[in-house]
């Protein structure tokens, strides 16, 4: 590992202490929060008892249903934009302030047309994840260079080879860029989604947990997340790395 | 004999827009390949070498006259039996060089082991051999362009359109890519039409030589050279080598003058 690498090792290492210490001494209050030792052992003890599965379950299964659409649908949305100028020039500037709107507040609308089911949080989610998706895929078609659609031309290939053999290897940096943000824009949109108004999964159990002055339960769900969102990062940017290398002889 | 390929009076006209003035870039021209022949095309930087190139083969629409290949008219598409090399490092960043170069051939029906001999014997051909598994990154201008050239190749074009494909070399490796071209002409036996700005080269490779005027570019001279069919760089030593460089230079310099804009 790089120095800087074991610097910031040494960082998180040392904040964690920092709070078991703060925690162990009663700076901080055991309602308020538990030591970190003590979050990965209830985390711990919740998965052993196996109480937990349903909820985990359901959220992976809502984020990847609804990462699944933003990527496939945003993919789909930004090759169609970028073959119509006009219409993309009409449509940008709400695409570059969907971030402006907190899409939580179409949450009770929806859950009137949907029902208290997993279709409104999904909804949520792909909402939140799918610009993402449609930046990311129209940047990256900006920069093809034309003689790669020449070359294309050379080869006598039809609008759909085009783009799965030309346009979309050549922009896969950029698409894997809108990957990494639909996913964590996908698990936001669905764990907060949970959090407001839902009857399970991980979004719903801290709620629940908190309103019950369960923190212990609650910090271990918290880490469970973390632990979660890290790993996924962790392997998309591996792969991101793997990718890059490649292309650019890094 | 007819014709292989023939431009008819064609001339491009760049359309203008978004307050850019229209801009001719190319001809009036005439142009007829003979069925395997070596031509060579040499001009001022901008005159419309690329254009032309893009117009013959059915990348870009003749603003005025016809273009044929085969004796059918091309318009609108690259016709089947073209083959294109680009001025632009046209290599597949995210291929390997075999995947690069078996590119024409996946999904054309043929069978494995059949793209795979014809990927094999073109990297070879082009010295790619040891490079099968490398990614353009790790590789040289020229050997991109070589990929590029072998990714053509494999599919067996009758008629190869090479556009500077060693303008990024220097000029004694480019004289060494140059046999290799002479080599690729003499064994497919396909019509090569190269665009050079390098005059030895283009007098050492072709057996006509079509030297152009500043834009809007029109041949104002085509040179046969009378080269036997074999030949390679060594030509390069001969006197009348050098009496025929001067001829194109004499042909070009007043051309490239004007072209940079000193007239
Ligand atoms: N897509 C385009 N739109 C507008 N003008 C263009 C376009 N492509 C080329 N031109 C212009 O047409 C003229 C001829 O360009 P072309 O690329 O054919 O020249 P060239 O002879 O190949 O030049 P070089 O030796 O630099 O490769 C130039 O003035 C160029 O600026
Ligand atoms: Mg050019």
């Amino acid at each position: 590992m790089t120095r800087v690498g074991w610097l910031r090792l040494g960082i998180i290492g040392g904040a964690i202490g920092l709070l078991e210490i703060l925690c162990r001494a009663g700076a901080i209050k055991k309602v308020t929060m538990v030591p970190p030792s003590d979050m990965v052992l209830a985390l711990g003890q919740l998965l052993a008892k196996g109480e937990l599965l349903d909820d985990i379950g359901r959220t992976l299964s809502s984020v990847a249903i609804a990462g699944a659409i933003a990527v496939a649908g945003g993919i789909l949305l930004g090759i169609g934009l970028h073959a119509l100028p006009r219409f993309r020039r009409a449509v940008e500037p709400m695409l570059a302030s969907w971030y402006a709107v907190p899409f939580f507040i179409f949450y009770p609308l929806l859950v009137g047309i949907f029902g208290l089911s997993d279709a409104p949080i999904i909804v949520v989610a792909v909402l939140f994840a799918i610009v993402a998706m449609i930046v990311n895929t129209l940047n990256g078609l900006d920069r093809v260079t034309p003689v790669l659609r020449k070359v294309a031309r050379v080869h006598r290939l039809n609008a759909p080879d085009t783009v799965r053999r030309i346009l979309l290897p050549a922009i896969a940096p950029h698409l894997l860029t809108g990957f990494k943000l639909a996913t964590a824009y996908s698990f936001i949109g669905v764990i907060a989604s949970e959090f407001i108004l839902s009857t399970s999964g991980l979004g719903f159990a801290i709620a629940h947990a908190y309103n019950n002055f369960e923190t212990r339960k609650m910090y271990a769900l918290m880490l469970l997340i973390i632990v979660l969102v890290t790993a996924i990062n962790t392997a998309l940017f591996m792969w991101e790395q793997r990718l890059l290398r490649r292309r650019f002889n890094r | 004999m007819s014709a292989h390929a023939a431009l008819a009076g064609v001339s491009r006209v760049y359309p203008g827009g978004d307050g850019r003035a229209p801009l001719h870039a190319l001809g009036p021209i005439d142009l007829a390949l003979r069925p395997g022949e070596f031509f060579a095309v040499v001009g001022p930087s901008g005159c419309g070498k690329s254009t032309l190139l893009e117009v013959l083969a059915g990348l870009a629409p003749a603003s005025e006259g016809t273009v044929t290949f085969e004796g059918s008219p091309v318009a609108g598409a690259v016709p089947e039996g073209v083959g294109v090399v680009f001025q632009e490092d046209a290599s597949f960043p995210w291929a390997n060089v075999y995947d690069n170069v078996a590119f024409g051939l996946q999904g054309s029906g043929l069978d494995r082991s059949e793209i795979d001999a014809r990927v094999r014997s073109a990297l070879a051909f082009m010295g790619l051999r040891d490079f099968a598994s490398a990614y353009p990154a790790q590789l040289s201008g020229g050997m991109r362009q070589r990929v590029c050239i072998a990714r053509t190749l494999v599919l067996k074009p009758r008629l190869i359109l090479l556009d500077e494909p060693f303008g990024a070399l220097d000029a004694q490796t480019r004289l060494l890519m140059g046999d290799e071209v002479l080599r690729l002409w003499r064994e497919t036996g396909a019509t090569v039409l190269l665009i050079t700005h390098a005059l030895d080269e283009a007098a050492m490779l072709a057996d006509r030589v079509g030297v152009m005027s500043a834009r809007p570019g029109r041949f104002i001279d085509v040179v046969e050279t009378g080269w036997p069919r074999e030949r390679d760089s060594r030509l390069a030593e001969r006197p009348d080598f050098g009496a025929l460089v001067a001829r194109l230079w004499s042909s070009l310099r007043v051309e490239s003058i004007k072209a940079l804009g000193h007239t």
